[in-house]
């Protein structure tokens, strides 16, 4: 269930992004982006490192504003309403939790931002924690935790608000084996449990199955829009790290949209 | 849920969260302490003696040096205050936290009005305590007009809090903070009432008194100075009044995500 569902129909998309485009300065860091994303929809977005997932992931919760194109949230412009923010959930790729608070300090304050009731905010949490076995860590602060439990919090913290679009940014970065593997198989859950809409960043191939629909983003372009599979077919490729190369050297470079 | 809820309990999670950090930041607060409390005995008791201070508006005998420096000394807290707020923005900004902030589905104005009352009540809890310790100290200032002054000291921390919040989106390190100490804080207070009343300044230098008749530090003492003895200070109300309104826009717009980060790349692509 989302506490944001569109604002007039289902097929309203919950994330429309039109011919987006952002400079730093002189430097052109992305142009001509488009890309949707329907509700209950998982998407990956991958691309090497400088490629523009994180400025794109800022345009969209609104840190940076589009220098070109436009974005909407459930149908609602971002530019024209501070809360069509409320139905984002994001993970930065950054850590920005509170050191100096608890975890449960943390996930109080970012329930008060979003206008969360306390009572429903603890009920919430509660849950949340356990579901991810932090139950007991609630009260400890949070610069205790190790890197991996920092990242659940920041996961759970991104889904009180119960999201109807989720942006992940490299979120498993500089985490184990087993602790990525875990975090993985929760994301991937949540478009079938909570029916949001997920946008995840990452340069990991290995976090990418054949059945996912995957955005490709290079030198602040997209360049291929459609399910792994079928864009390693139909561009006769092998694997995802081939079709990555084949983009940096700039052979049959499509832009999308 | 109502817009008018959803605006209190973010009003109120950022209150909780700034008493949260002071709570935890015991050597803040006795630093915020300890400043003024060393110019009330050590300072004062040295100057004491070298100054004489005649009766001037708003008070109507002499009085001693401790007395005159007390509404100095609040506004020293509240600007030291000001800028620890927007030393914890830079790190906010530097740690990542600030962006749980500024995404936060409410207008930006109103996520650092709140930013700024929550600093605000921070203030006022140390400058209530600063009152306690020098009444035990035995000065014997006009504590009575606390309640009065209330209201000039909210909003002359609105007004510090938001020159503090403008510097922190134009300091982009924590390294380059002790810049604000040097260039901001001490300039702001050393030219300003809070030491010396300005007739003393001009007696050694006019240009040095007009400086400090134009400082919005020295309007916000005298507000402060004046609401305690019950008396109202026009001019310097309506300097606190401006200058409160045009450094909080210019912190709104600072924080514009329309012009923020354009000029300079601050998050890795």
């Amino acid at each position: 269930m989302t506490i944001h569902p569109p604002t007039d129909t289902a097929s309203t998309p919950a994330l429309d992004i039109r011919a987006l485009g952002f400079d730093y300065s002189s430097k052109q860091a992305l142009n001509d982006v488009s890309l949707t994303l329907a509700h209950g929809e998982l998407t990956i977005l991958l691309g090497p490192n400088g490629a523009g997932k994180t400025t794109l992931f800022s345009l969209i919760c609104g840190l940076f504003a589009p220098a070109r194109g436009s974005i909407s949230i459930n149908g609602q412009s971002l530019l024209k309403r501070s809360d069509a923010l409320a139905p984002l959930g994001i993970v930065f790729q950054a850590q920005t939790l509170d050191l100096d608070l608890s975890v449960q300090q943390n996930l109080l304050y970012f329930c008060a931002l979003h206008g969360l009731p306390k009572a429903t905010a603890r009920s919430r949490i509660a849950d949340a924690l356990k579901r991810m076995d932090l139950h007991t860590r609630a009260n400890d602060k949070v610069r205790t935790l190790n890197g991996g439990h920092r990242r659940r919090v920041e996961i759970i913290r991104s889904t009180l608000h119960e999201p109807s679009i989720l942006l992940l940014d490299e979120p498993t970065v500089g985490l184990d084996i087993p602790t990525r593997a875990e975090l993985v198989d929760y994301v991937r859950e949540l478009p079938s449990s909570q029916g949001c809409a997920v946008l995840w960043a990452t340069h990991l191939i290995d976090e990418i199955r054949d059945t996912d629909r995957v955005a490709l983003l290079h030198a602040g372009k997209l360049h291929h829009d459609g399910i792994a599979k079928n864009l390693l077919e139909d561009n006769q490729l092998s694997d995802l790290p081939a079709l990555m190369q084949y983009v940096s050297d700039g052979h049959k470079a499509q832009t999308v949209g | 849920m109502n817009a008018q809820r959803r605006y209190l309990h973010a009003l109120t999670g950022i209150t909780v969260r700034e008493l949260l950090r002071f709570v935890h930041q015991r050597e803040r607060f006795l630093a915020a302490l300890v400043r003024p409390l060393l110019w009330l005995v050590v300072f004062a008791a040295g100057f004491r003696a070298a100054l004489g201070l005649s009766i001037i508006p708003p008070y109507q005998t002499y009085i001693s040096y401790e007395v005159y420096i007390i509404p100095g000394l609040i506004g020293m807290i509240q600007l030291f205050n000001g800028m620890q707020s927007s030393l914890s923005m830079v790190y906010d900004q530097e740690m990542g936290s600030m962006r749980v902030l500024l995404t936060a589905p409410l207008p930006r104005w109103y996520l650092l009005l709140c930013k700024l009352l929550a600093g605000v009540l921070v203030s006022i809890m140390q400058i209530a305590t600063f009152l306690i310790a020098s009444r035990l100290a035995g000065i014997d200032f006009a504590y009575q007009g606390v309640i009065l002054a209330l209201p000039v000291m909210i909003l002359s921390g609105i007004m510090l809090g938001s020159l503090g919040l403008l510097i922190s989106s134009m300091v982009k390190q924590l390294e380059n903070f002790a810049g604000v100490m040097n260039f901001i804080i001490f300039p702001l207070f050393f030219m300003s009432s809070a030491l010396y009343p300005i007739w003393k300044m001009r007696e050694s230098s006019d240009l040095l008194a007009q400086i400090c008749e134009l400082n919005p530090f020295t309007h916000a003492i005298e507000a402060i100075r004046f609401a305690f003895y019950g008396q109202f200070n026009g001019v310097s109300m309506s300097v606190l009044m401006v200058c409160t309104l045009v450094f909080f826009s210019a912190a709104c717009w600072s924080y514009d995500p329309a012009r923020r980060f354009r000029a300079s790349k601050t998050a890795s692509a």
